[in-house]
């Protein structure tokens, strides 16, 4: 079977798995790390949202072979790395909130609010009402409201 | 730790001999190495009187009744445990499933207990059968059953620590002061409960009497607590039952039938399929052709490749119209009072379409079965009637299999049943190997749980200012009450009011759960159900949100007729003070009756149940350019624009969750009013993914959205986790009718348009994972 490596949260990784095999399959089911959750499968739910070189983007609609030795992907477990501190400031904000509930969705969010954030600081500005309208991860337990809260706290200290 | 649960020989005093004083409770100091202490609720099993003609039968004994009631007689078979290193363990007989009781209820044990909330650790308990029907969670019950039991357990550990400290100290219990975890004298020395906890232990087991903290006096409960696992969550280590680490348990998917509830007959393809990269078992299953593999995209590569010959489902041929059709013939007729002829007459009659009831988490069980055990690992609500349906399923005796409850990735009433667990454990038998059973996304919605399409038809008389009657008449496709409800009111049957004898399970707990909280002479509510074919359950509540969507649609046209404003109408009719209060609160704090734009316009409705009420108000924004607005893979339509929900859920443990609780019940009924239904067209339900089946996202949040509290004197917790989503969903319905005019009668609104999304292959019946994400990163 072919090798593929790439570099998740700050560490080369290489597996050994089928070329088509989704990224999410292979942080999931091979490296182990179970942070970014399954929720569709077709790139509609977000659950497994992850940052690539930085970019929000969701795993399980990445082929393997598709991702490079110099990619970086980080996904929940490694978000708080790449920050000074002991957590990213957007997961003090989810905390400060309370947002989560049943908290499947929520690595997911956090993920994506971050990028949403970096995302309208690019564009040159903060974060607005329709910014947070454009967020597409579903949050079934119906946070939303919190969501948005914490995402306006926590740009703030980013 | 080990314990030996109290059973009657094994307490030294008899119960005759205890005789608790006026807030006193009777419990057990637990045999064991550390302290262990458990409530004894068996004796106090309040009388109920009977139910006057008059009030409708939740005003005297509702469902909460039943299950509170049910769960009193199991109260000392739960322990609470101080251990060595000073923190209280309890193994709560629920489940978590994003309401927060793992949070409140480490709050309860740490008000009584006078530790920190962080030294409180609850589990969540595997299935014990000697629970009876004290493990089931529904109803938003958890707190209003459990809250006792726990602080009397509490209030017995403090004792018998204090106990321990006054022979370690030198001084009297009573002199003693306990804070934080640590006891002092009143010379200054002091004693940890960790170092007090195996002195404090009790080689036998013997029952005690203790009187709980007066309200006055404390100091968490009440208090905003944010939850015990948020730092797991935020960090991702939170584990879920599909994250768990069993050997060898490798994923599982199932192939299923392109219409419902169909079964395989044969595989065509199975040499090939096989022989697919990462494909190392597949085996047949009554619901489908299951495969295991190295992943589980390679799982979903071989649903995809299956060729299978399938037999037909339960419901060919048959749509929504079809179905409707058949709610109609089976409604119970209308049978008005005897009201003066000049009453004026409103009938209404709304349609309620079939809805998903899954979770972001979809079904999902880790099993793994031997020839002489099993062991099962899973999110499951009612562990007990799992546990035994496993059992048959497998061929094993009840007591041979371990049912592990995992903490859930939501729920609202679709993991009340062990549809997974069940499936799971088949495979495992089948295949000889531990499986990592996930249903497929597409899979929730066409073969799960749904929530049973309804009809409910009004008709209210009025006249010179009084309404004389309100009638109405719920139809339903059948629910299942399979999950435990059923098997509580057999048991309970002989306490239940007098009018609930030879009711269906269903037509029970309508009875128990359905109160019409206004003064509108009179009141009948009668629920018939037909159709067992679908695969259906409760859906954060069973009947409330769309009989009490009905109902206030309606009280909005009283009110119109009659020549009164809404709210005024609704505050000169409401029966109860607490309803009044929410109500009230919702208006002052929502500024009812601003003036609105054209398009645009209020709502405002109440719901009392759960041992509380809620009241919630929103504003709507109907106008073209809002309906109109593009979302991709989404619907829109019109825009909640600002919410308030106000609450009294009795005695709050813990704010903080309330509000949650309420905002995640906004959620759900914004979705069941505006967007979120299944599609029944050909024997099988068209949707198959979240751009499907449109759930409230975040471009139909109201920008503004608060939750009050309101908080009555009283000594009883209410429920939370279903409290809001009857007053939303009706809130919205009546804030769409009067901002364009016309009352809608089918639920959601947009149901009836063309739907809004290509339809997804039966067959295959999941649909491939996308390669373009390197396209799509933000």
């Amino acid at each position: 079977m072919p090798k593929h490596t790439f570099i998740l949260n700050g560490k080369p990784v290489t597996v050994d798995v089928h070329d088509d095999v989704r990224l999410l399959w292979v942080i999931r089911d091979i490296v182990g790390l179970t942070g970014p959750k399954y929720g569709c499968g077709i790139n509609v739910c977000k659950a497994c949202t992850s940052h690539l070189n930085g970019k929000a983007f969701n795993p399980c609609s990445v082929r393997v072979a598709d991702v490079k030795a110099t990619d970086k992907v980080t996904t929940i477990e490694g978000l708080a790395d790449t920050v000074p501190g002991d957590l990213h400031p957007m997961q003090e904000a989810w905390l400060e909130y309370d947002v989560a509930q049943c908290g499947y969705c929520q690595p997911g969010q956090i993920m994506a609010a971050v990028a949403k954030v970096k995302q309208a600081r690019a564009a040159g500005h903060e974060i607005t009402d329709a910014d947070l309208d454009e967020i597409r991860n579903v949050c079934r337990c119906g946070t939303y409201s919190r969501i948005r809260e914490a995402i306006k706290a926590g740009s703030k200290n980013m | 730790m080990t314990s030996t649960l109290p059973t009657p020989d094994a307490i030294d005093q008899p119960h005759q001999a205890l005789r608790p004083s006026r807030r006193g409770f009777l419990g057990y100091v637990v045999g064991a190495s550390t302290l262990v202490v458990a409530a004894d609720l068996s004796l106090g099993t309040p009388a109920y009187a009977a139910v006057p003609s008059g009030p409708q039968i939740p005003e005297a004994y509702d469902l909460e009744d039943l299950q509170t009631d049910s769960a009193r007689p199991t109260a000392q078979l739960i322990t609470i445990a101080i251990e060595k290193d000073g923190t209280a363990t309890f193994a709560i007989p629920r489940m978590e499933v994003g309401q927060g009781i793992t949070t409140s209820t480490a709050v309860i044990i740490a008000e009584e207990l006078d530790l920190p909330i962080s030294k409180v650790r609850v589990s969540l308990a595997p299935a014990r059968p000697e629970l009876l029907f004290n493990q089931l969670t529904g109803g938003s019950n958890t707190t209003v059953s459990t809250f006792t039991p726990m602080r009397v357990a509490a209030a017995i550990a403090k004792g018998a620590l204090l106990e321990a400290a006054a022979i370690e100290l030198g001084s009297a219990a009573a002199l003693l002061k306990s804070k934080d975890g640590v006891i002092t004298a009143p010379g200054g020395a002091s004693r940890t409960y960790g170092e007090l906890a195996a002195k404090a232990a009790s080689t036998t087991t013997k029952g005690v009497t203790v009187d709980l903290k007066p309200r006055s006096s404390f100091r968490v409960i009440g208090k905003p607590a944010n939850r015990v696992d948020a730092r797991d969550i935020v960090t991702g280590k939170k584990k879920f039952s599909m994250d768990l680490e069993v050997p060898n348990a490798l994923p599982t998917m199932v192939c299923r039938p392109p219409t419902l509830n169909g079964h395989p007959k044969r595989i065509l393809n199975q040499p090939t399929v096989k022989a697919m990269p990462g494909v190392t078992d597949i085996a047949m299953v009554d619901t489908g052709i299951a495969v295991r593999a190295q992943t589980f995209g390679q799982c979903i590569d071989a649903v995809r490749a299956l060729k299978v010959d399938w037999a037909p489902g339960s419901v060919e041929g048959e749509s929504d119209a079809t179905i409707l059709k058949s709610l109609r013939k089976a409604e119970l007729p209308l049978a008005v009072p005897k009201v003066p002829v000049l009453a004026k007459t409103i009938e209404a009659d709304f349609a309620f379409m079939f809805r998903s009831s899954a979770a972001l988490e979809p079904y999902a069980a880790i099993a793994d079965v031997r020839s002489d055990r099993a062991e099962v690992w899973a999110g499951l609500k009612a562990p007990i009637v799992a546990q035994g349906n496993i059992a048959k399923a497998v061929g094993l005796p009840q007591s041979k299999v371990k049912v592990n409850v995992i903490t859930g990735g939501g729920s609202f009433g679709h993991k009340l049943f062990g549809d997974h667990a069940i499936e799971a454990a088949k495979i495992s038998k089948a295949m000889g190997k531990p499986v990592r059973l996930m249903w497929h996304r597409a899979d929730e919605p066409r073969q799960g749980r749904v929530h049973p399409m309804a009809t409910s038809r009004i008709r209210a008389t009025y006249l010179a200012g009084q309404v004389l009657s309100f009638e109405q008449r719920h139809t339903s496709v059948s629910t299942d009450f399979s999950h435990g409800l059923g098997e509580m009111i057999t048991a309970m049957a002989d306490e239940l009011p007098n009018p609930l004898a030879n009711l269906s399970f269903s037509q029970t707990i309508f009875s128990l759960t359905q109160e019409l909280p206004y003064n509108f002479g009179a009141v009948t509510q009668l629920l018939n159900e037909t159709d067992e074919r679908f695969n259906t359950g409760s859906m954060r509540n069973i009947y409330s949100p769309d009989v009490r969507c009905a109902n206030e649609l309606v009280v909005d046209q009283l009110a119109r007729a009659m020549g009164k404003d809404p709210l005024a109408f609704r505050l000169e009719f409401i029966k109860d003070e607490r309803v009044r209060a929410v109500l009230k609160k919702a208006a002052a704090v929502g500024n009812w009756g601003r003036k609105m734009p054209a398009g645009t316009a209020q709502g405002i409705a109440i719901h009392k149940e759960y041992k509380g009420a809620t009241a919630c108000l929103v504003e709507i924004d109907c106008r073209p350019a809002t309906v109109n607005r593009k979302v991709r893979d989404g619907v829109t339509g019109p825009r909640v624009t600002k919410a308030v929900v106000a609450v009294d859920a009795g005695l709050v443990v813990n704010p903080q969750g309330l509000k949650a609780q309420m905002m995640g019940g906004f959620s759900d009924g914004l979705a069941l009013a505006l967007t979120s239904s299944l599609h029944l067209r050909d024997g099988h339900f068209l949707e198959a993914s979240w751009d499907n089946y449109f759930y409230t996202r975040q471009w139909n949040i109201p920008p503004q959205f608060e939750a009050v509290i309101v908080n009555p004197e009283v000594e009883q917790p209410g429920g939370a986790g279903e409290a809001a989503v009857s007053s939303s969903v009706a809130a919205v319905a009546c804030a769409f009718a009067r901002a364009t005019g016309k009352v809608p009668t089918t639920f959601p609104i947009n149901h009836n348009q063309p739907v809004a999304f290509e339809v997804k292959s039966f067959v295959p019946p999941v649909p491939e994972s996308p390669t373009d994400g390197l396209s799509h990163t933000y």
